[in-house]
């Protein structure tokens, strides 16, 4: 299990920087998106997979007995979800409105303005 | 789009979805659940709604824009936050009524923070949504 | 010492922005609470800098969860130096965007939106939690999105997509390395990871993440290889937004990266020179930069990664000395840089223009203005009794103990090429007479002397608080550096901090 985890963290980590690399817009929004939920699936596997025993102790003892998994990487995962949520409505919405502005998707064409120094 | 069958079914399921989120609202203390996911199914209840119905009778129904809710659920999430102040604990602690109520249960000042963060999670996401699908 | 009065800073501000947003598209009121709330604010800062100053740190366990295992709030002398300082630049922001702002902007949430980053930034100073500090970087920077791109011209549509792009793989970055750091020690708390971390065998690991930190922190506070998005994006906002970006974004970067860099990865000396490299780079690069630029605007943007090299070289030279003239720098730099956007706000008021060539006979039309305006440039270029002099006294000693001369040409050079810069825009746009206008251009109207009286004092009266108040750092000089050299102890023994956070026992266990 942590193989495969490991391995889809590569590849969500690579695919990620590669399409940020990429000279559309588009490509680099994914790109991000992608690299965020490979931070995410990072932070669950540093915690520690744990397969059915969620920490919460059982009424007929007092102390945990078996290895538990881990509340807090959980909670992370969702407090950067939620995060990663808002901005990419923005971004998404700012990608609009930067296409309707240049009518270009091409990341090399927003440098009109950089021309005047 | 007007499709005879989903608006009929979305005009039913809009009071059981939102009651649906209340529910997962309630049992999120010790269950998985809370406000964020209640939040989250009742904006798909008025999702829904707008889709078979048309933007603007779902505005209708709301009466108020969607974007008040998230001032509200912040100023509920803020005030169930300082609620521990009066009594000396920090900032967030959570403060149990002493007697359980009837079908909820025992009532806590986190349920108060997560119904402020169902308000904003309905008001962010359908700002979010309303917006978009006006500007297309 | 605990106490809730430290989240107060923060909370105020967030009560703040909830009541703006009921009082959504009410210009008026919105103004008029933004100010008074930014009054009270930098009073509980200043009570709250007293009160860490005299009875020292104070925490604040969030939820009543004990130390490492829940959110901890801290307030050093450091986090409310910090907090202070963003107050005092908060207040001259808000009065000056009563008027600086317009009335469009305004509709579409300026002042709440402005708030809620206020707010992310006292929270990232007042945090003890490393996680907590990514959420309170993520408000800041989401915050600052919004103000960026309010408005929605097509040059800050442009420079929006560079900031959003390079800000988002900051967090991403920091995200990463948090999930490293939680791997290896199982803890979040910084005062926590403070012992955990020196325990760690894998020596090499830990390297990593730290550099990884210093990726995405680097990234926001705009160091050497990482800097380029800032001068492409920085002068399309209005003057206020871009005083509140110029003077405070960068910075809370700084801040973090002093906070882990003494606190939590005491650096090695691979680290050090490291840091000294990136510093001259940092130093060389933003000061050639503001050579060839003609833009006001584009200028400053360059003296601030320019100017964020002086702090790097702090943290190169890694001696208390060099640490004090770094934070002595850095309080410096706050309120300088933000006056310096707010000056060249009221510039383009004046002129329509912040191209320098297009510029002049500011002098001639506005002395008294002009003066005041003066006093704040020579406070960033460091003529002797003005603040930028003091610190880089502190680097030069340091950096010349340590004998690490190629840090002390780049600071040399850096400081002359300001001073040249400085002096450059000083001839183009306030002594040299305006150049006659091209045929086909329309004369542009002075947008400052047809203001009502009030609104002029409102424009200028943030500019000279905040001269007043980089006067005091020149002339006080004596009482910041007392406060620096406090903070510098305290990071070069952080006993006192992690005893305050986890009680007496947890240095014992050591």
């Amino acid at each position: 299990m942590e193989l495969l985890f490991v391995v889809l963290i590569g590849v969500l980590y690579g695919t990620g920087i590669y399409l940020m690399l990429r000279r559309s817009m588009v490509k680099l929004l994914v790109g991000l998106l992608l690299l965020g939920n490979g931070a995410n699936l990072l932070i669950f596997l540093l915690g520690d997979l744990v397969k059915g025993n969620p920490p919460v102790i059982s009424p007929d003892s007092s102390v945990f007995t078996a290895v538990y998994a881990d509340p807090i990487p959980q909670s992370l995962i969702l407090t950067a979800i939620v995060i990663s949520f808002g901005l990419q409505s923005f971004a998404i919405i700012l990608l609009k409105k930067v296409y309707l502005a240049t009518g270009s998707d091409n990341l090399d064409d927003l440098n009109t303005h950089d021309l005047d120094i | 789009m007007k499709i005879i069958l989903l608006k009929t079914a979305a005009n039913y399921l809009l009071p059981l979805l939102l009651l649906f989120s209340v529910f997962i609202l309630l049992r999120g203390h010790y269950e998985p659940g809370g406000g964020f996911v209640g939040g989250l199914i009742a904006s798909i209840a008025f999702i829904l709604h707008s889709l078979a119905n048309g933007l603007d009778s779902t505005k209708a129904l709301l009466k108020y824009s969607p974007f008040y809710f998230i001032p509200f659920g912040l100023s509920i999430a803020i005030l169930s936050g300082l609620a521990p102040l009066f009594v000396g604990e920090p900032f967030m602690t959570v403060l149990w009524f002493e007697n359980p109520l009837p079908v909820i249960g025992l009532i806590g000042s986190a349920l108060f923070f997560d119904i402020g963060v169902y308000l904003v999670v309905i008001g962010v996401t359908l700002t979010i949504l309303f917006t978009i699908s006006e500007s297309v | 010492m605990t106490s809730n009065f430290i989240i107060l800073p923060l909370l105020l501000h967030m009560a703040t922005a909830i009541v703006l947003m009921f009082l959504w598209k009410r210009i008026t009121a919105q103004r008029i609470i933004s100010v008074i709330s930014n009054i009270v604010i930098l009073i509980v800062g200043i009570l709250l800098f007293m009160q860490t100053w005299k009875t020292g740190i104070i925490t604040m366990q969030a939820g009543n969860w004990p130390a490492p295992f829940g959110i901890t709030f801290v307030a050093d002398v450091f986090s409310s130096t910090m907090v202070l300082f963003t107050s005092i630049s908060a207040l001259a922001v808000s009065i000056y965007s009563t008027v600086g702002i317009n009335r469009a902007r305004m509709k579409y949430g300026y002042f709440p939106i402005f708030h809620f980053l206020f707010m992310g930034l006292n929270g990232a100073f007042l945090t003890g939690d490393v996680f907590n500090l990514y959420v309170w970087f993520e408000i800041v920077i989401i915050s600052s999105f919004v103000l960026m791109t309010l408005g929605g011209k097509k040059p800050q549509m442009e420079s929006a997509i560079k900031y959003v792009a390079m800000n988002m793989l900051a967090s991403v970055i920091f995200l990463t390395a948090i999930a490293i750091l939680y791997g290896l020690t199982g803890s979040l708390n910084m005062a926590d990871l403070s012992i955990k971390i020196a325990q760690i065998e894998n020596r090499g690991l830990v390297n990593i993440t730290g550099l990884l930190f210093f990726i995405g922190f680097g990234i926001k506070s705009a160091v050497f290889p990482l800097y380029y998005w800032l001068p492409s994006s920085y002068h399309t906002p209005p003057s206020a937004i871009a005083a509140i970006f110029g003077g405070l974004l960068t910075k809370v970067g700084i801040y973090a990266l002093f906070r882990f860099f003494t606190l939590i990865f005491i650096p090695n000396e691979f680290i050090t020179t490291a840091f000294s490299l990136i510093a001259v780079a940092t130093l060389i690069t933003g000061a050639l930069g503001s050579i060839i630029k003609r833009d006001m605007r584009r200028m400053f943007s360059y003296l601030i990664v320019c100017h964020i090299g002086f702090m790097i070289a702090g943290l190169g030279l890694f001696t208390e000395v060099a640490l004090a003239g770094a934070l002595f720098y850095l309080f410096h730099d706050i309120i300088v840089k933000t006056n310096l956007f707010l000056v060249s706000g009221i510039i383009y008021r004046i002129k329509g223009t912040m191209n320098m060539p297009k510029l002049g006979g500011l002098y001639a039309e506005y002395p008294k203005l002009s003066l005041i305006m003066a006093i704040v440039f020579f406070s960033l270029v460091g003529i002797p009794p003005l603040s930028g002099f003091w610190p880089k006294i502190n680097l030069f000693q340091a950096g010349f103990f340590g004998g690490n001369y190629l840090l002390i040409v780049a600071m040399i050079i850096a400081s002359f090429v300001t001073l040249y810069v400085i002096a450059k825009m000083w001839t183009e746009a306030f002594w040299k007479t305006a150049p006659p206008l091209d045929p086909d251009e329309k004369a542009y109207i002075d947008g400052f002397t047809v203001l009502r009286p009030f609104s002029k004092l409102l424009l200028v009266f943030p500019v000279v608080m905040l001269m007043m108040v980089s006067l005091y750092i020149g002339f006080g000089a004596e009482n910041i550096m007392v406060i620096s050299k406090h903070i510098a102890a305290q990071m070069m023994d952080t006993s006192p901090y992690i005893k305050a956070v986890l009680g007496n026992e947890a240095l014992n266990i050591q």
